[in-house]
């Protein structure tokens, strides 16, 4: 869309952006205080640094584990996730299949349920149903990744949909006829105008299952434990470690933003429908 | 004409999971609501109650309040996320120096983990050592108070949710309206439409079912928050911001009550879905019949 007045707009951003990051940027001066300096009058500024709980996190071994974890866990999720849902979307919007109205409602409900009571049920689930042998899915990476389904899926497929079903059938249409099968429809003609749905999807999946909390803490203790439950480690009975979860939290911004920015520039228009349908 | 059996079988895993992690759990849940259940208790066992736990819920003033404010804080959330984000991706749809390097910002409170962002807001606004309350004693000689005023803890817990999601639905509503085609638009430009005009009668109706999709998501998430809330208040004070979900998790962890926990969940899961099925129906149905008049 033409902008008349850019630097407007750029005013306006950079007054939002403050009130965006402000919280951020707090986080930031808790992570360089002592614990003792954050319990005295606050000031807006810094003036001294103090890195110590940046050191002492960056030489954790088991942290670097947990954000691996998360790494792994967040990203096979985004992908298994947003993949199933582009298929789902794909036969709910072109397909006359039975009942795919409340399959497709039946979806989201799967979303609503207060996690703290079905923290049980999944903890059986993965410690008793699905144990063969000596190998439980407890404390597995494909367990998490496989778990977190149950909030994403819906996600996807509830945000999915609209995109799918603005796509005109018209096209898919021209394509069969002209012999393009099922499978090239979907990746030819289907894909790359549904890229900036998948690429929010995407994003914000891996959001879900990078922040997700309550599900990590009950259901890995150490070999597949992600660093959102690391970092309620250090919120404990006795006191919270103020200083050490701030700095885990920054450090844990850079991974998220690197994602960011790559998947991000997919949120761009495609083609125009208007250019391909007539 | 392609055959279903493709259909059904794009369709199917996501069936097979769902129906693992989300009916299995859930069978299991509903029949622990029908028992007397506390597994660290004086009496473990599993004891059928006959429907006590529902019974004993609908007296329960505790669970009722909670629910109340668990509608109002929701209400007022996800109204303005959906608001400010829909007014935010309109102004990504515009050119501008530095695009990409804002819409990063503006998405930065996404990936802060929700029980940090509760602790954040926690150290900014608890009065004495949090920079907010000192900023407006010094700057306007305004008292706040969390721990105290009720109605200040409410509102924070609003704001705090609206930092924090308002990026979600900036988003989920920007890819909708980069996936609009454009000639619609440039049509009614031409025959003189003026802004609102164009919004009601053109993006509107072709965005609504992100809208809804939108308002779905962070309505059912609003619902059930825990983590963000509980870091901030604790449900305080008094039980001003003790949402639902911070209800169940008080019945569940400290008091170990699974039974009268679980037909809580129940129910809750039931308000939710009855909820969010008359909206889908509501809104679904309405459009339809526009169509045909």
């Amino acid at each position: 869309m033409p902008n008349e007045r850019p630097w407007l707009t750029v005013l306006l951003w950079v007054v939002l952006s403050i009130a965006t990051l402000f919280p951020i940027y707090w986080l930031f001066v808790i992570s360089v205080k002592p614990a003792v300096e954050l319990f005295s009058t606050p000031s807006l500024f810094l003036d001294t640094i103090y890195w110590k709980n940046y050191v002492k996190v960056i030489g954790d071994d088991t942290l670097r584990r947990y954000m691996m974890n998360s790494i792994i866990i967040s990203s096979g999720n985004a992908v298994l996730v947003t993949v199933l849902a582009f298929m789902a979307c794909y036969a709910l919007s072109r397909y006359d299949l039975a009942g795919k109205e409340n399959i497709f409602f039946w979806t989201i409900t799967n979303r609503m349920a207060p996690a703290a009571v079905f923290l049980l049920p999944f903890f059986l689930l993965f410690t008793q149903v699905f144990a063969i042998g000596d190998w439980k899915l407890y404390d597995t990476r494909i367990g998490m990744i496989l778990l977190y389904c149950t909030f994403n899926l819906p996600f996807a497929i509830w945000t999915l949909r609209p995109t799918i079903d603005g796509i005109p059938k018209e096209l898919d249409e021209a394509a069969t006829v002209d012999g393009a099968t099922t499978w090239q429809v979907i990746t030819e003609v289907i894909f790359p105008l549904a890229r900036p749905g998948l690429a929010v999807t995407l994003i914000l999946t891996w959001v879900f299952a990078w922040n997700e909390f309550l599900l990590a803490a009950t259901l890995t203790s150490f070999n597949a434990r992600t660093i959102t439950t690391g970092l309620s480690e250090y919120v404990t009975t006795t006191g919270t470690e103020w200083g050490t979860m701030a700095s885990i939290s920054i450090i844990t911004l850079i991974p998220a933003l690197i994602i960011f920015s790559v998947v991000q520039r997919h949120i761009v228009a495609g083609l125009t429908f208007g250019a391909v349908k007539e | 004409m392609r055959s279903n059996a493709v259909g059904w079988l794009l369709l199917a895993p996501t069936i097979v999971i769902l129906a693992i992690f989300g009916i299995m759990p859930f069978v299991y849940v509903l029949y622990v609501a029908f028992h007397q259940w506390n597994p660290f208790g004086a009496n473990p066992l599993m004891i059928y109650n006959n429907g006590d736990n529902f019974r004993r819920l609908v007296f329960d003033q505790e669970f009722l309040t909670s629910i109340a404010f668990t509608l109002k804080f929701a209400f007022f959330a996800v109204a303005s996320e959906i608001v400010l984000g829909y007014l935010l991706a309109q102004l990504f749809m515009k050119e501008f120096p530095g695009k990409g390097f804002f819409r990063t910002i503006h998405t930065l409170p996404l990936i802060v983990a929700p029980i940090v962002v509760g602790s954040v807001w926690r150290l900014m606004t608890t009065p004495s050592i949090g920079i907010i309350p000192y900023l407006l004693k010094s700057w306007f000689g305004i008292d706040m108070n969390i721990g105290r005023d009720a109605n200040v803890a409410f509102a924070l817990t609003v704001i705090m949710d609206i930092w924090h999601w308002t990026p979600l639905v900036t988003l989920t509503l920007l890819a909708a309206l980069v996936s609009l085609p454009k000639e619609p638009f440039e049509q009614a430009q031409i025959d003189g439409a003026n802004r609102w005009q164009i919004f009601w009668h053109i993006t509107l109706p072709m965005i609504r079912p992100a809208i809804l999709a939108t308002v779905f998501i962070r309505l059912m998430d609003a619902l059930r928050t825990v983590d963000e809330v509980w870091m901030l208040t604790g449900g305080g004070p008094g039980a001003a911001t003790r949402y639902v979900g911070l209800h169940i998790w008080k019945l569940v962890f400290p008091k170990t009550d699974y039974g009268y926990g679980s037909a809580v969940s129940v129910i809750v899961l039931y308000l939710t879905l009855v909820m969010c099925w008359l909206l889908y129906v509501g809104l679904v149905a309405r459009r339809d019949q526009k169509r045909t008049a």
